[in-house]
């Protein structure tokens, strides 16, 4: 949360197809269904003027969920920004929020083709993983009588007596926040809040993302 | 219609109906010291995999005693022209059984016209 950003819109990853470029070339991209957003807060505010962000709402909670999805203080944050509830909500630090006023709608038009991007999601989860999958451990010897095929080997001296903080071992693996960082951006189409970008993005298909633009990435 | 078939629909081309045992040739651009030329490559199908913009064609010859097979991307720009020489009457979708056959052995008879 330290860089500060120069745009930025929440979404949701469609999946990744191919597409061709001018010159035949087929290019990765990755379908982000970016926003619409809706500006749900702004800052500085007078009494913090330290942090510059927007919280960005997206995905509204249509009339007849909002009782199931919306309890009483949420009501009241969105009835105070005077926009529709949303399920989504992330703050993002800006190096300037001019062009963001309170219930300002966001689209994917804020970026351009060739733009670079960064994305933001939560990865797939694969559960309890073993040494190989989770830390690319090359594993033991398949047969001659090996009965150390997908173990994790020793995990250190017998010196030291115990096992150190962060040994590398078997456990839980994804669904954890990850960013892949500098994607460029292939087409924007404005109508439909498509933003297809070049490469792979975290997280399963229908999975927010947070697509950021830093403002030292050259515009 | 989903969000990516409605993405792939423009470059989407229209294709010769053909399927595995066929003989067909590929017409590919390729591009040599900054000019561009038609390279052909003729030979069985070997199998069509893949859907949408990114379905493939793999095609096999045997060009002086050396197998060759090569993939195309059916609806990449550079894929010029395909035609259909010659309908093969096979029964399954991917002969890699060809690979371990030899001349008379490697025959695929013509379909009929039906």
């Amino acid at each position: 949360m330290a860089a500060k950003l120069a745009k930025a819109i929440l979404g949701r990853k469609l999946g990744m197809t191919q597409i061709f470029a001018e010159d035949g070339e087929a290019l990765p991209v990755t379908l982000l269904e970016a926003g619409p957003c809706v500006v749900v807060q702004r800052r500085p505010r007078a009494n913090d003027p330290s942090v510059v962000g927007v919280q960005l709402g997206f995905d509204e909670i249509p009339e007849e969920k909002r009782r199931r999805l919306l309890n009483k203080p949420m009501e009241g944050h969105f009835k105070q920004a005077g926009v529709s509830p949303q399920r989504h909500l992330r703050e993002f630090r800006l190096v300037d929020t001019e062009d963001f006023a309170v219930g300002k709608e966001v689209r994917a038009d804020i970026f351009a083709v060739g733009d670079k991007v960064d994305v933001s999601g939560t990865s797939k989860g694969k559960g309890f993983a073993g040494a190989m999958k989770r830390h690319g451990f090359h594993g033991g010897p398949a047969s001659h009588g090996s009965m150390s095929h997908r173990r994790p080997a020793s995990s250190g001296s017998t010196d030291a007596a115990r096992v150190f903080k962060g040994t590398k071992k078997p456990g839980h693996m994804g669904a954890v926040r990850r960013t892949v960082k500098g994607l460029t951006i292939v087409r924007v189409e404005t109508e439909k809040n498509l933003v297809l970008v070049k490469g792979a993005v975290p997280g399963p298909k229908g999975g927010l993302v947070e697509i950021t633009q830093l403002a030292s990435a050259g515009g | 219609m989903t969000a990516i078939e409605e993405v792939e629909k423009s470059q989407l081309k229209d294709l010769p109906d053909f399927g595995p045992g066929d003989q067909l040739r590929v017409q590919v651009k390729v591009i040599e010291g900054g000019r561009e030329r038609l390279q052909a490559f003729q030979g069985t199908v070997l199998k069509r995999s893949g859907k949408g913009l990114g379905q493939r064609v793999t095609i096999r010859r045997v060009s002086h005693a050396v197998g060759v097979e090569r993939g195309f991307l059916l609806h990449s720009p550079r894929v010029e022209k395909i035609e259909v020489l010659r309908r093969g009457r096979v029964r399954r979708a991917k002969l890699y059984y060809l690979r371990n056959r030899q001349g008379r052995g490697a025959r695929i008879r013509e379909k009929r016209r039906t």
